[in-house]
């Protein structure tokens, strides 16, 4: 008998909760009380680091150079009015215009070249969708059959288009040469760097020519057409191999999505060659512009910047002074809470649970 | 279906008859049913009761086919599900899309795909628990092999023959045909169906089994009638119909239900009635409950506000798309070509912000919380605080999602018997023919088991006083009695662990000197006088000893049982079992031997030493060691209700005792040694509308019919010799209004009265009652009407022999929690069907009276009177509120009410008059209420009072109440489990509820309504980054973050955290919630989830995200920045801030919270490399390949991080310090109190107490008789109640110094 109610007992044995911290909610536990008098130091010590980090900040974004041309060509007084009045995507006579300008301080490292764009909204939902990464990457089906994101500019007069989407498309198209005039009056074109203006895994990973290392790229695109925007097809844009097709570095750089509707994209580099002479010294310079590409018909603006860069990028001085204001306001804060300490802490000798 | 398969070869038609036939036969209310055994082996389709379900059970929802239609099916009955099912849908429509149709699949996937996971879990275990039940081996009645063969619980089919031994389990509703016992009687204990542990007497059908051939399953020929299978557990009926048309009643007596335990019967033999689910006990599991708790009522408006915003927010976009689109001049390169008018453009934009910000509405929140309330319950269920020792139980959640509940009650209903006392009877005093026989020892007994073993001093200053003004004892023997007394309760508490199931303090009853001279010389008297007239002394403790339902079971089966059960693990060892009966042998023997020594104590004998007592009180002494040796070891009385057993331990006490019972005989041995057999004629039982039960039975010697009724005072009092009332004699009439008397003094003690009387029936009489007797038992219409009326024939012209007082002891530390509760802000009612006296003296025992309080009393006769006492008590009460409203120590006012005045009160047109006075009240006691009453005042004040009520009840009477209110807990205790079938949480002890509601409902609620309140934040700060966005690419729903990114960001990257948050966060301690119970007042009313914290949350979550946006949108502004670089510092500024926005909420942080914080930004920054590195082309159009590489190698990328971060929670945490700083919380203040070291913690938690001058540091003991008794005489009285410290603890003080007037309740 005492074996048959066994099993009862070993339900018994089972029914008391154990009795260890976990299950009775008794784990070890550091239990912080936020009072003045715990997080004071907190504040003080972010007060003492963002505030030198917002000088060092402020201080590098002010210590880099930027210059900037609107090329737009609104104002009638403008040398690029004219080209901005007659605009067609496909108007086969190229209008140049020279715009000159004079640079009040000299640059001393390498130079970024950017061409900005205003109003121009990059990220609107359908164009941001509109590309085709695998033709991009130089997926034989795809460059034939486009995936019916690029819709409507996946395929054109029957054929495929390669590069295929609306972002592809509306390619920048402007051609920017610099020219510096010499005091004396001579001008002389100033080399700039084509390559190296995008992302080395977008380059060398993300994108890639049809038929990989294919050196004729003519057949590599054949049967393919070109977007309808375009003057030249995709397999014209560089005569360098190495830039030329879905890897070129211009085309790149296009197809990297600006966040937001005023953007700058990267176009050139100038590089410094001589340590003892500036990169561009102070003085007279024309900028020419093969203008094609329209923007009037979003009210955009078009513009040419120099810039240096430091380790942060470009020049913003906003993250300086955030920092500067936000250490403040901490520090203060500090102070504040240091007042109130002295004035409330005294809680633990006067004991009162108000009872609501 | 069965059918079906089996007969697949007959025609349709038949198949259909078929089927019709089984659903009529079904439906029918009367069931013929016949034995199987001449069509064994015919098939199932011969056999004659095919149509009834099989003994296979089947639990589980979902079979493997069905599983994920039926699971989709229930899913989709939600209302959230569906929402985002659309969503998901709408996505796949293109011109609105966001997403990629089928990466918007993804989340609601999930989510699915969890919860059916979860049901999954469950049915397989559902599963296997049924497989196991099925699988139980059983015999059955084979005719092929003459014999019972062993098969299992799924072959047993309706009709056929089922045999059980001792200790096994009953598997299907069997009629008791036959069995072992010679009496036809098997015992069964029906512990797994309702957890009563008592053992209950089935009797066989009679007339079927003859002793001396045994029961042959063959030759039963009779067709058994019975009832619609229903779910009452304690009802059935039935006949069995013999083929001469004789018909045997048969009821619940007879039926052993499925699921119950066969003791003390060595086998029987039943006939399967009721198989698998039609069988009562899988009738009555209904499976847990659902209820919606307030907080989710709630949180269902804000999801609803949430919408709103959400609608709000699209069509921000919508008009903001159009705006942008008219604002276009020309058609720029940026535009695919769209054949759209701006207007419908922008009116599908709206669709697609729907599906962009869809997340504002938190699709995981209902799973989360869901988990969460797994998680809170696995931690109720196993705190060992309310595990109970003594029924090894624990707590029980039967409702799984009302946990928060717990944590906001404002009003508690309770029952009083078995909630607030013990449901334990113990015999204190009696009163036998208007003589009253105090039981003094008895008393003292009873007050040294009270006190608690550690508090030494309170003891003896205790007995210090008492000695001094009660007892004529010498000085010398006060320290003497101090630690004989002392050193018994140690020993008691010991042999209470050691016999679990007798506990010494119900069996043993000290008998009063005077009563057991006074029995001696009856019994002398009447030995010499003959036997023609019993003595009124003898009759009475035979009608205790006989007029009942105990069963009496040999010690030696209990004794085992117990010590197997207490000493589980060592029953294999003979060593440890050898030890032990040492050990319980020496301290029975130290138990006896003290009380022995409390004898030389009494008043009566003080005089005369230990040694010599034998010769001066001889009879008493040569009696009682007798009775005491020979009966209280081998016997041990198991009754349905706990007074009927108390009853039968103090006849035994007397010498009376009960030896055996069969349903026919009841054989009681008297003090004399003489063993006297009743022939039971027939036993009228309980039933709560007579209040009252009788036994006829034979007297042995004298022949006659003599009925033994015992039953409530005013059930007894009023069939006392009507309707011939001239006829009671003068004598009689004394008697009457003496024990009247008695009886009022004893309720105001708040013991339970009954009254005992008997009658003598004569021959003719009886016969012609036991024709309609016979009639009635046969019926199956209105069986129990008929039954009932035949027992209030016989009950007529009682004659009174006394009045029995037995003393409901209050629960362990009910008192404590009582204060606590009230402390905590919650409104303790007791709503009870006892007496207003006893009502008021439990008030004061447990403290829900104090004595400076103002008693109103409200007791009225009509509805005029109750108006007006209403109306006067209602402008008194207002009065003195102003009156008081400065004073600090203001009384308060309790309210005492009757059920009659109840009934009024609650009238349509009173009863906002009453609840106007009852929230005025700290408390009120609702006496002499029924059970339909007790659910009107919850439902009452629940819809009046718009208060989160909490009632709580241990008998069937509580069910109504409990299902009214919006937290049902049921104790499981004496009474069975029908309270613990309707609650929402089971406990075992009434002070369990102070850590359930004061530490597990605090937790509860405020980890729930915090995580919920984090969970909108999170979502609303998330979703507006994309929002924000929105103004910078024209409205056309373009997300900076890619959309996978964005999926784990709120599946796996910050779901965890909030869970745990939910599951894990204590902001106090156990310790210091249950030493501060104000601190539950936190929770009350709207508590931490309002309109204003929802609201705040809100507002900082626009903060936070907008802080999140644009300090990275400034710092690239106008640079060569792309989408998903952008978008990259956005999410995880995003999750620094929701995750540290969270750590500064948590209140504690373990190693739990460590690591799956940690491991949250652990694991976003794994996954997102991880899918930025190997992800070139797998999301087209989406592209976020080496992006969040190259941020990684980006310091700007850091510099906006911690910044945004830190600007972000600046505000909150600001906030939270200075509130902390300058007006601290309560909570707070806990939460200080709890990084204080524990002793002085408790020191300034008692410093704190005195200085609020609530005095209720320290629980008054219960003194029994101390309480001032209420007046009754004017319906409205203020009673400043002053209670006399100096007033000794004894009962006859207690009965000089109360004032007595004739009780108003008839």
């Amino acid at each position: 008998m005492a074996s048959s109610y066994k099993d009862e007992d070993g339900h018994i044995s089972v029914k008391k909760p154990e009795n260890t911290a976990f299950k009775q909610q008794r784990l070890p536990a550091w239990q912080p009380v936020l009072t003045a008098g715990t997080v004071l130091p907190a504040f003080f010590i972010i007060g003492l680091i963002f505030i030198p980090i917002g000088i060092g900040l402020y201080v590098t974004s002010n210590n880099i150079k930027e210059f900037e041309i609107d090329y737009t060509g609104l104002d009638p007084s403008s040398p690029c009015f004219n080209c901005s009045q007659n605009f067609s995507w496909n108007s086969t006579k190229p209008c140049t215009c020279s715009i000159p300008f004079y640079l009040e301080q000299p640059y001393e490292s390498n130079v970024f070249m950017y061409y900005g764009l205003s109003n121009f909204y990059q990220n609107h939902r359908r164009y941001v969708k509109s590309r085709d990464d695998s033709q991009l990457n130089g997926n034989e089906e795809s460059l034939r059959k486009p995936s019916k994101e690029c819709e409507p500019y996946a395929r054109h007069d029957n054929r495929p288009i390669a590069p295929c989407g609306a972002i592809a498309n509306s390619m920048f198209n402007d051609t920017l040469e610099l020219f510096y005039s010499d005091p004396n009056g001579t001008k002389t074109q100033i080399p700039l760097t084509a390559t190296g203006i995008a992302w080395w895994t977008d380059k060398h990973v993300k994108f890639r020519n049809p038929g990989g290392n294919n050196d004729n790229l003519t057949a590599a695109f054949q049967g393919t057409t070109k977007p309808i925007n375009w003057r030249r097809p995709a397999y014209e844009l560089d005569s360098d191999p190495e830039n030329n097709g879905f890897i070129n570095e211009d085309f790149i750089v296009w197809m990297r999505t600006a966040a937001l509707p005023t953007f700058r994209k990267l176009y050139r580099i100038i590089q410094r060659r001589n340590t003892m002479v500036p990169t561009l010294p102070r003085g007279n310079y024309t900028l020419e512009v093969v203008y094609n590409y329209p923007v009037r018909s979003f009210d955009g603006r078009k513009r040419m910047i120099f810039s240096t860069i430091s380790w942060m990028g470009g020049k913003n001085p906003f993250l300086g002074i955030a920092y500067i204001t936000v250490g403040s306001v901490c520090f203060l804060l500090g102070v504040i809470l240091l007042f109130i300490h002295h004035k409330y802490d005294n809680r633990n000798n006067n004991p009162d649970i108000s009872s609501n | 279906m069965r059918d079906g398969r089996t007969m697949s070869w007959r025609s349709p038609l038949a198949l259909v008859r078929d089927a019709l036939h089984g659903q009529r036969a079904r439906e029918r209310e009367l069931r013929s049913l016949v034995s199987n055994l001449p069509y064994e082996g015919l098939g199932k389709g011969k056999l004659p009761n095919r149509f009834f379900s099989s003994n296979t059970i089947k639990t589980t929802k979902y079979s493997l086919l069905t599983f994920i239609p039926i699971n989709l099916f229930e899913q989709f009955h939600r209302l959230a599900n569906i929402y985002f099912v659309g969503l998901a849908i709408l996505n796949f429509i293109p011109v609105v899309n966001a997403f990629q149709p089928e990466v918007a699949l993804i989340p609601i996937c999930v989510i699915l795909a969890l919860t059916a996971l979860k049901d999954a879990w469950e049915d397989f275990r559902r599963y296997q628990s049924d497989r196991k039940v099925n699988n139980t081996p059983c015999s059955i009645y084979s005719r092929r092999e003459k014999q019972f063969l062993e098969r299992r619980w799924k072959d047993v089919q309706v009709g056929d023959f089922v045999k059980v031994v001792c200790n096994e389990i009953v598997p299907a509703d069997l009629l008791l045909l036959c069995s072992s016992d010679p009496n036809g009687v098997c015992h069964i204990e029906t512990a797994n169906l309702d957890g009563e542990t008592n053992l209950k007497q089935r009797t066989v059908v009679s007339g079927l089994c003859t002793m001396d051939r045994g029961f042959e399953p063959e030759s039963f020929n009779s067709i058994v009638v019975c009832e619609k299978p229903n779910d009452n557990l304690n009802h059935f009926k039935c006949f069995v119909e013999k083929p001469n048309k004789e018909k045997l009643g048969a009821g619940i007596e007879s039926l052993l239900l499925r699921g119950c335990t066969v003791r003390n019967t060595d086998h029987a033999v039943g006939f399967v009635v009721y198989a698998g689910h039609e069988t009562k006990s899988m009738l009555n599991n209904s499976g847990s409950r659902s209820k919606r708790s307030k907080l989710e009522r709630k949180l269902n408006i804000d999801v609803f506000f949430c919408v709103i915003l959400l609608f709000a927010m699209c069509l921000v976009g919508s008009v903001g798309h159009y705006i942008w689109l008219e604002s276009l001049t020309g058609s720029p390169p940026y535009l695919t070509p769209d054949s759209r008018s701006n207007s419908l453009a922008s009116f599908h934009m709206f669709f697609t912000m729907i599906i962009l910000l869809q997340i504002l509405i938190p699709i995981s929140l209902y799973l989360s919380i869901e988990l969460v309330k797994i998680g809170q319950i696995f931690f109720i269920i196993n705190d060992v605080d309310l595990y109970d020792e003594e029924t090894d139980s624990r707590m029980q959640c039967r409702a799984l999602n009302i946990t928060e509940d717990l944590g906001q009650i404002d009003y508690i209903f309770s029952d009083k018997t078995g909630t607030l006392t013990e449901n334990k009877m113990v015999f204190r005093r009696c009163s036998i023919m208007g003589t009253e026989f105090p039981h003094k020892e008895n008393a003292i007994r009873l007050a040294v088991l009270d006190e608690p073993e550690a508090e030494e001093e309170i003891i003896f200053n205790h007995r210090l006083q008492s000695a001094q003004t009660g007892w004529s004892l010498e000085a010398e023997d006060v320290t003497s009695v101090d630690t004989s007394r002392h050193s018994r309760s140690k020993v008691v508490g010991m042999a209470q662990s050691d016999v679990a199931f007798s506990s010494p303090l119900e069996t043993e009853v000290i008998p009063d000197q005077n009563l057991v001279r006074q029995i001696s010389r009856a019994e002398s008297s009447s030995r010499r006088g003959g036997s023609r007239r019993m003595d009124p002394y003898l009759d009475f403790f035979l009608a205790l000893a006989i007029c009942n339902t105990v069963v009496v079971s040999m010690a030696t089966a209990r004794r085992r049982r117990a010590c197997v059960s207490s000493h589980s693990s060592q029953t294999n060892n003979p060593l440890e079992i050898l030890s032990n009966l040492v050990k319980k042998a020496s301290s029975f023997i130290q138990r006896k031997s003290t009380r022995i020594r409390t004898q030389s104590q009494d008043p009566v004998i003080d005089s005369v030493r230990m040694e010599s007592t034998a010769d001066t009180n001889g009879v008493s002494q040569s009696d009682r060691p007798a009775a005491a040796a020979a009966g209280s070891e081998d016997l041990y009385y198991e009754a349905e209700s706990p007074d009927e057993a108390a009853l039968v331990y103090a006849a035994r006490a007397y010498g009376f005792v009960l030896l055996a019972r069969t349903p026919n005989n009841v054989a009681v041995r008297l003090p004399s040694g003489q063993v006297l057999d009743f022939e039971v004629l027939d036993t009228l039982t309980f039933d709560s509308n007579r209040k009252r039960m009788s036994v006829l039975v034979r007297h042995p010697i004298t022949k006659e019919c003599v009925l033994y009724t015992k039953g409530a005072d005013y059930a007894i009092m009023e069939l006392l010799g009507t309707p011939y009332a001239e006829h009671l004699s003068e004598n009689q009439k004394n008697i009457a209004s003496d024990t009247q008397h008695h009886l009022d003094s004893y309720a105001k003690e708040g013991l339970r009265t009954l009254c005992i009387a008997k009658k003598v029936v004569s021959e003719d009489v009886y016969r012609s009652w036991l024709v309609n007797r016979k009639s009635a038992l046969a019926a199956i219409d209105n069986k129990e009407e008929l039954v009932m009326d035949t027992a209030v024939q016989m009950e007529t012209n009682l004659t009174l022999l006394g009045a029995t007082g037995i003393e409901d002891r209050l629960q362990e530390s009910v008192p404590d929690t009582t204060v606590a509760l009230r402390e905590a802000g919650i409104h303790v009612w007791v709503l009870t069907g006892d007496k207003p006296e006893t009502a008021v003296n439990i008030g004061y025992a447990c403290r829900l009276l104090e004595e400076e309080d103002l008693l109103i009393n409200m007791s009225c006769k009509n509805k005029v009177t109750c108006t007006s006492s209403l109306d006067c008590n209602l402008e008194e009460v207002r009065r003195y509120d102003e009156d008081l409203l400065n004073v600090d120590t203001m009384p308060s006012i309790s309210l005492v009410i009757d059920g009659h005045t109840l009934t009024m009160a609650l009238s349509p047109d009173l009863r906002d008059r009453f609840v106007d006075l009852a929230k005025r009240c700290r408390t009120v006691l609702c006496c002499r209420v029924t059970p339909l009453q007790k659910s009107e005042v919850v439902k009452l004040i629940r819809e009046k009072l718009k208060v989160m009520t909490l009632a709580v009840g241990d008998g069937a009477n509580d069910v109504n109440m409990i299902q009214a209110a919006d937290v049902g807990v049921g104790i499981s205790g004496q009474e069975g489990m029908q309270a613990v079938m309707a609650s929402d949480f089971a406990i075992s002890r009434f002070k369990h509820l102070k850590k359930l509601l004061l530490v597990h409902g605090h937790w509860c609620y405020t980890r729930l309504a915090n995580m919920i309140i984090y969970f909108f934040y999170k979502n609303v700060a998330y979703v507006n980054l994309l929002f924000w966005y929105q103004f910078y690419c024209g409205f056309t729903g373009t997300a900076m973050i890619d959309y996978w990114l964005m999926i784990f960001f709120n599946l796996f990257f910050t779901s965890t955290p909030p869970i745990m948050f939910g599951i894990f966060d204590k902001d106090v301690s156990a310790e210091v919630l249950l030493g501060v119970p104000e601190l539950y007042r936190t929770g009350q009313g709207k508590g931490e989830y309002n309109f204003l914290t929802f609201w705040i949350s809100i507002l900082d979550a626009f903060y936070q995200s907008l802080v999140c946006f644009f300090v990275p949108y400034w710092a690239y502004k106008d640079s060569d920045v792309d989408i998903f670089t952008f978008g990259t510092p956005m999410n995880t500024v995003s999750l620094f801030t929701i995750l540290l926005h969270l750590s500064i909420e948590i209140k504690s942080w373990t190693v739990v919270h460590w690591i799956i914080m940690l491991g949250s930004v652990g694991l976003y920054f794994g996954v997102t490399l991880f899918y930025s590195a190997i992800c070139v082309t797998c999301n087209p159009p989406s592209n976020p390949y080496w992006i969040f590489e190259s941020q990684m190698g980006d310091p700007m990328f850091y510099l906006i991080c911690t910044i945004s971060t830190v600007v972000a929670l600046l505000p909150r945490y600001t906030f939270h310090v200075l509130k902390n700083s300058i007006s601290p919380s309560p909570l707070l203040q806990g939460r200080e109190l709890d990084r204080m070291d524990p002793s002085t913690r408790d020191q300034w938690i008692r410093e704190w107490r005195g200085f609020r001058g609530g005095g209720g540091g320290q629980v008054k003991r219960y003194q029994q008789s101390t309480p001032p008794s209420p007046t009754q005489e004017t319906p409205v009285d203020f009673l400043p109640e002053f209670l006399n410290d100096d007033e000794i603890p004894d009962d006859d003080f207690s009965l000089n110094v109360t004032t007595h007037q004739s009780p108003v309740l008839t």
